[in-house]
């Protein structure tokens, strides 16, 4: 089928996303994590995040507070300490309901952009779905880089390859691990736009260690901080995502975020 | 550019080879004459290739059967533990055993044919073979596994499909420079199981030419066969490298890339 036939085209843009991706808008997620130790230190203790239906929900803290480990625990990559719990709100198992996105890529160097968003469906042994694979390449504006290779692509091209494979799957909750964090500023300021138009819907936990991002993008913020970590009390800034930084409000809880990574720093050292 | 150094580094050796010959004097049974070598070279040249050919098809095949079994091995002993735990021993012994000392074996075993230097190529090129793939997909990237499991969860295929489609599209490709690096490895030293095998009992085949000349004092032809050895050697070494670059088009751009 041709990309560019439009008919074909004015389909699938005219469809919600949500209509293709399985089950009704919005899982919760409850985590009650007990204690995490690595190497015989806490990392983590006493934790209980609420990753809520259908928001974007931004877990902010320095590098090395355990915000990533979180984000293990709950996609199974860590495997769940004893007395926790991982709790979704329809009361069924997160297995095969998760869709993950690292701060590298994981694009398969020698497959093309189209092969890259096919993998998942290949993995499984299904038919691969070329038509919302061409729907999302078109989505995140790729259409003309469908049949390149990842290594003749930019890096913010590349992260909108990883963007779109990780939207493939139609997961309803999106674990994304500083998505963004090795994009230059102006890329990143981007494909902040365009992660807060395609993940109308999802439930997401977004890992960052920039205020900014979280600012932007993040419907609930928790700021994780101090050792073993503790969440902030939940932020929630008025206003629909992708925030405008040169808000007044926008700057405000800026500063106050600041002040508060700040002040552990301070304590920190 | 790479090109014109060998051709440079040759011309220099012929040169020094031809001067020591000059200056020594020696007679031509003990160190002939570059001259003499490439006048051999020539009048020899239908018994020269007849031999050539009979020693690359040993090589040849002995190169696919040894790739064969050697990637066959890899995956059944990175795929299942107990093979790994019952098998890789043994594969290593098989190692320190040497391979000239089970040339008259094979020789007695298979006759004076190919058969036996095709094995002992294929012996001599299963273990760098074996050993490069299964390090490969030993060490498929983590944060590709964590994922690739991921993506397979909500997938309702089996166990065994599962893990079949992880080699697939997963570990295999990612296993596979280092497969290029035990397959050039082995491309080089592949005549060597074929000439041993020839030395110890053969009819025909450049070993067996060496060994003929070397008796009858024909320092020259042996000199002639050695030199078109080793341009096979160097021939299939570079075919093969060659060949590699082009079935693996993404590794030459992706090293340059240190953020991946």
């Amino acid at each position: 089928m041709e990309p560019d036939d439009p008919t074909y085209s004015d389909i699938t843009e005219s469809m919600p996303d949500s209509l293709r991706d399985q089950g009704r808008i919005g899982i919760g997620v409850h985590l009650s994590l007990d204690r995490l130790v690595f190497d015989g230190e806490t990392v983590l203790s006493d934790l209980d995040l609420e990753l809520e239906p259908g928001k974007i929900t931004c877990l902010l803290g320095p590098s090395g507070v355990g915000k990533s480990s979180i984000l293990k625990v709950l996609a199974g990559f860590i495997p769940l300490p004893g007395n926790s719990r991982i709790t979704a709100s329809d009361g069924e198992s997160l297995l095969g309901r998760l869709s993950y996105m690292d701060q590298k890529d994981l694009l398969l160097p020698w497959a093309s952009v189209l092969d890259n968003l096919l993998i998942g469906g290949r993995l499984r042994g299904e038919t691969p779905d070329n038509a919302r694979a061409n729907m999302l390449i078109r989505q995140v504006g790729l259409e003309n880089w469908r049949d390149n290779r990842p290594d003749t692509l930019s890096g913010g091209m590349r992260q909108r390859v990883a963007l779109a494979r990780t939207l493939m799957e139609g997961s309803p909750i999106l674990l994304m691990d500083e998505p963004f964090s090795a994009l230059d500023a102006i890329t990143r300021f981007r494909l902040q736009d365009l992660a807060a138009r395609l993940l109308s819907g999802k439930t997401v936990l977004l890992i960052t260690h920039d205020p900014m991002e979280a600012l932007r993008l993040g419907d609930v913020i928790y700021v994780l901080s101090g050792h073993p970590a503790r969440l902030s009390e939940a932020i929630r800034p008025e206003k629909d995502i992708p925030r405008d930084p040169s808000d007044s409000a926008f700057t405000q809880h800026y500063s106050a975020i600041m002040a508060r990574l700040a002040g552990e720093a301070e304590d920190a050292s | 550019m790479k090109m014109l150094r060998a051709v440079v580094t040759m011309a220099g050796i012929l040169l020094i080879w031809g001067i020591i010959t000059a200056l020594l004097g020696l007679p031509k049974f003990m160190l002939p004459s570059p001259l003499i070598v490439g006048q051999a070279l020539l009048n020899h040249a239908g018994l020269i290739a007849e031999n050539a050919l009979t020693t690359a098809i040993e090589i040849t095949l002995g190169l696919v059967l040894g790739i064969l079994f050697g990637m066959i091995s890899a995956l059944l002993i990175s795929a299942y533990r107990p093979v790994k735990q019952w098998v890789f021993p043994l594969l290593i012994a098989s190692q320190a055993i040497p391979v000239f000392a089970i040339a008259p074996l094979l020789v007695l075993w298979l006759g004076f044919g190919m058969a036996p230097k095709i094995v002992m190529s294929l012996l001599i090129i299963y273990f760098p073979v074996t050993v490069g793939f299964l390090d490969g997909l030993n060490r498929t990237e983590p944060a590709w596994l964590n994922l690739a499991g991921l993506l397979q969860q909500s997938g309702n295929s089996g166990r065994f499909r599962k893990l079949i489609n992880l080699y697939r599209y997963i570990k295999i490709p990612f296993a596979l420079p280092s497969l290029a690096s035990g397959i050039r490895v082995a491309a080089a030293i592949a005549p060597i199981g074929a000439v041993v095998g020839e030395w110890v009992g053969a009819s025909s085949g450049l070993g067996y030419l060496m060994l003929h000349a070397n008796a009858r004092v024909q320092t020259d032809l042996m000199f002639a066969s050695l030199l078109v050895l080793t341009a096979m050697t160097l021939l299939l070494y570079y075919l093969i490298d060659a060949l590699l670059l082009r079935a693996l088009p993404w590794l030459s751009t992706q090293e340059n890339k240190p953020t991946q």
